[in-house]
């Protein structure tokens, strides 16, 4: 809802109103959505008795808490911040009650909740976002298959389970190109990354793939520039599925794919096997270095990845013919991104890069894919008039 | 010459008419390869060819002749690579081209020189498009001269069937769909047209019968921005460019691309097909007076050529 200029917030609106009652703030709650937007304004509402209430985030640029106020001697509380266009922000609240913290609380006066491996987390879309319906199931889109693969690795030293995506219609007479998905799991489960799929192909925005799923064992440690990861991905995965299934076999057929740590467990494999992959789709990369000192603000479990991103910064090397990189606006890894952009462009390679007003998280990560996927494995679209 | 392009038929049809003003009466052939899988999927086009339909099915003959050929079917696997590799290599070089005359053209054009650099620009961009198609006339001379697919056995019979069917009908009609196929469908099983055939051919079906295909989508979620010559076509008709979904698929606000575009392709006519047109060419095969085409002020005008 666009307020109209110079009109005032119906939080502000509400508070002018005199003998404010319970009923009042029912009738007020009831009208609206939660939080409340109004064109670039946002109103984040609490009820409830409280000593205090905050909303955290992680959005970079805004004051993380958020305190909120409360409306009179009512238990209504409110904070209202300056939102713009298109953005989506995952959010919490936190409160004190009777001197203790209560953390990680969800919106329960907004029903959209994002999901992730850490948990749930309430969303608020600002003016303009909408999911894209490419994300959502399409009863007119083929499904393709997903296949559990178990594979021994001599590398990681486990076994591990790869899910296969096979597309509509998958002929053994066709060469497919091949996507690698770090994360896998979190891809599928938050990231909708079938449907995906499903509907990019089916409606030619991009070629049919094969894509492998991939799970990480202890992902700190095999996601941040590990050799034996690298090794696993290009000396045991992709022999053994060329093997299985019908893929075209080229390095321009092969994309690395990875999210956050995925994404340097992405571009750390093609470092090391530089002839084998055309292409990397890098969301949210972990891009954290130095350039001097070493306080890289991101903990120990950075520490390999500050070593490994300030050595390829020193000296940049091909990696693949294309990369696709994404970055949220909102989240503090963008300064990274950003620097990165033109470190693997003087490098040679053809790069495109796209942000977006949203943060660390899967459904960022889900709205990149039409975007990135389409890039690197373009659909018959452009061939085809009807 | 008897050729008329027709708009996209999906919400405006205009080819039952088109087909019922022929001067002809009898069998209309049918290509819908650009169909694929959905070829034999024909009975709606049947309707629309006014029941005389004689569907040539030369997607399902493609399948056969290279299911029955394993050594050509692979042959022709690797060469659509080596072609796609060609058509990425023309297109890295097109869009630095096309954004540099794009820049200038923004430039102040009372600075001194800058017009003469846009020329120079357009000309840097029709001198990758002749590469382009040249080294795809090479490739393909190469392949033809090492597989010589119309003299494959498959395709022999084909072409001698298809042949068969053309010499019946007293028509042509070729829908839209997958550019590339219907051309490589075209190529392979259809031999030079009885010139005194009258074709009705809409979206992708026109497109594969000019000098040159170009694909265009200024919409691409691909970050495929500029428009990109792909093969050369059938050379029915010359000097036209056929554009449908002209309006859905081109920015026709921003002047500086439609402009762009139309000299790009010089003295020839950009061709707008949208819903329910309808352009009948010249008995040469020549844009007519009066069709919708893109003008190098970067509007849609009628053409006015001589």
């Amino acid at each position: 809802m666009r307020p109209s200029p110079g009109r005032k917030l119906a939080i502000n609106r509400l508070r002018q109103r005199r003998g404010l009652d319970k009923a009042a703030i029912d009738r007020f709650l009831a009208r609206r959505d939660a939080p409340i937007v109004e064109g670039l304004r946002c109103t984040f509402l609490w009820r409830g008795e409280a000593d205090e209430v905050r909303v955290r985030h992680r959005v970079v640029g805004l004051p993380d808490p958020l305190q909120l106020r409360r409306v009179g001697d009512t238990d209504l509380w409110y904070v209202a911040i300056e939102l713009p266009e298109n953005s989506r922000v995952e959010y919490q609240f936190e409160l004190v009650l009777a001197g203790e913290t209560i953390s990680f609380v969800n919106d329960p006066l907004n029903p959209r909740v994002a999901h992730s491996p850490m948990g749930s987390s309430s969303v608020c879309y600002g003016s303009g976002y909408r999911v894209p319906d490419w994300t959502q199931p399409d009863p007119e889109a083929r499904p393709g298959e997903l296949v559990d693969m178990p594979i021994r690795s001599l590398a990681l030293r486990r076994t591990t389970t790869v899910t296969v995506y096979l597309p509509a219609r998958f002929r053994r007479t066709v060469s497919y190109p091949l996507l690698i998905v770090h994360d896998g799991g979190d891809y599928l489960r938050y990231a909708a990354a079938k449907t995906v799929l499903d509907n990019l192909i089916h409606r030619l925005d991009m070629a049919e793939v094969v894509a492998a799923f991939i799970r990480p064992g202890n992902r700190l440690v095999e996601y941040a520039n590990s050799a034996a990861h690298a090794r696993f991905v290009a000396a045991e995965l992709v022999p053994a599925l060329e093997a299985e299934l019908p893929l075209a076999g080229t390095a321009r057929s092969r994309c690395l794919m990875g999210s956050s740590f995925g994404g340097i467990a992405s571009m750390s494999t093609a470092v090391r096997y530089p002839e084998m992959f055309g292409s990397l789709l890098l969301e949210s990369t972990s891009f954290v270095f130095t350039d001097i000192g070493d306080d890289h603000g991101g903990g120990p479990a950075f520490d390999p990845v500050v070593t490994f991103v300030n050595r390829y910064r020193a000296r940049p090397t091909r990696l693949a013919d294309r990369i696709f990189m994404s970055c949220g606006v909102y989240e503090p890894l963008s300064v990274g991104n950003r620097s990165m952009v033109s470190t693997l462009q003087s490098a040679g390679m053809e790069l495109r890069y796209v942000e977006a007003r949203d943060g660390h998280n899967w459904e960022n990560w889900r709205d990149r894919l039409q975007e990135g996927l389409s890039w690197i494995f373009p659909g018959p679209q452009k061939f085809v008039y009807e | 010459m008897n050729v008329t392009l027709l708009g996209p038929q999906r919400f405006r049809l205009s080819a039952r008419t088109a087909i019922r003003n022929l001067p002809v009466d009898g069998p209309v052939a049918a290509i819908n390869a650009g169909w694929q899988e959905r070829e034999a999927d024909d009975g709606e086009l049947g309707d629309v060819l006014d029941g005389r339909m004689v569907n040539l099915q030369l997607f399902h003959r493609w399948e056969d002749a290279l299911a029955a050929d394993p050594e050509y079917a692979e042959a022709s696997r690797h060469h659509n690579q080596v072609l796609d590799d060609q058509q990425s290599l023309y297109t890295l070089r097109l869009r630095h081209a096309v954004d540099a005359a794009n820049e200038i053209w923004r430039r102040d054009d009372s600075i001194p020189l800058v017009g003469e650099a846009l020329g120079n620009a357009i000309e840097e961009i029709r001198a990758i498009d002749r590469w382009h198609l040249d080294t795809v006339d090479r490739i393909e001379a190469d392949f033809e001269s090492t597989y010589h697919p119309h003299e494959r056995l498959r395709v022999v019979e084909h072409r001698g069937e298809v042949a068969g069917l053309l010499g019946s009908a007293v028509a042509l009609a070729i829908t839209g769909g997958h550019v590339g196929v219907i051309l490589k469908c075209l190529q392979l099983f259809v031999g030079p047209l009885p010139p005194t055939m009258p074709v009705v051919a809409w979206s992708a079906g026109a497109m594969a019968l000019g000098e040159q295909i170009v694909l265009f989508n200024d919409n691409a979620v691909d970050g495929s921005r500029h428009a990109e010559v792909y093969r050369r076509g059938v050379g029915l008709f010359r000097h036209v460019v056929p554009l449908p979904h002209a309006r859905r698929r081109l920015h026709l606000h921003d002047a500086v691309r439609v402009a762009g575009f139309a000299r790009r392709f010089g003295g020839d006519c950009c061709l707008v097909l949208d819903d329910g047109a309808v352009v009948k060419l010249t008995e040469e095969g020549r844009c007519p007076p009066g069709a919708p085409v893109l003008t190098h002020e970067g509007v849609v005008a009628t053409w006015e050529a001589a």
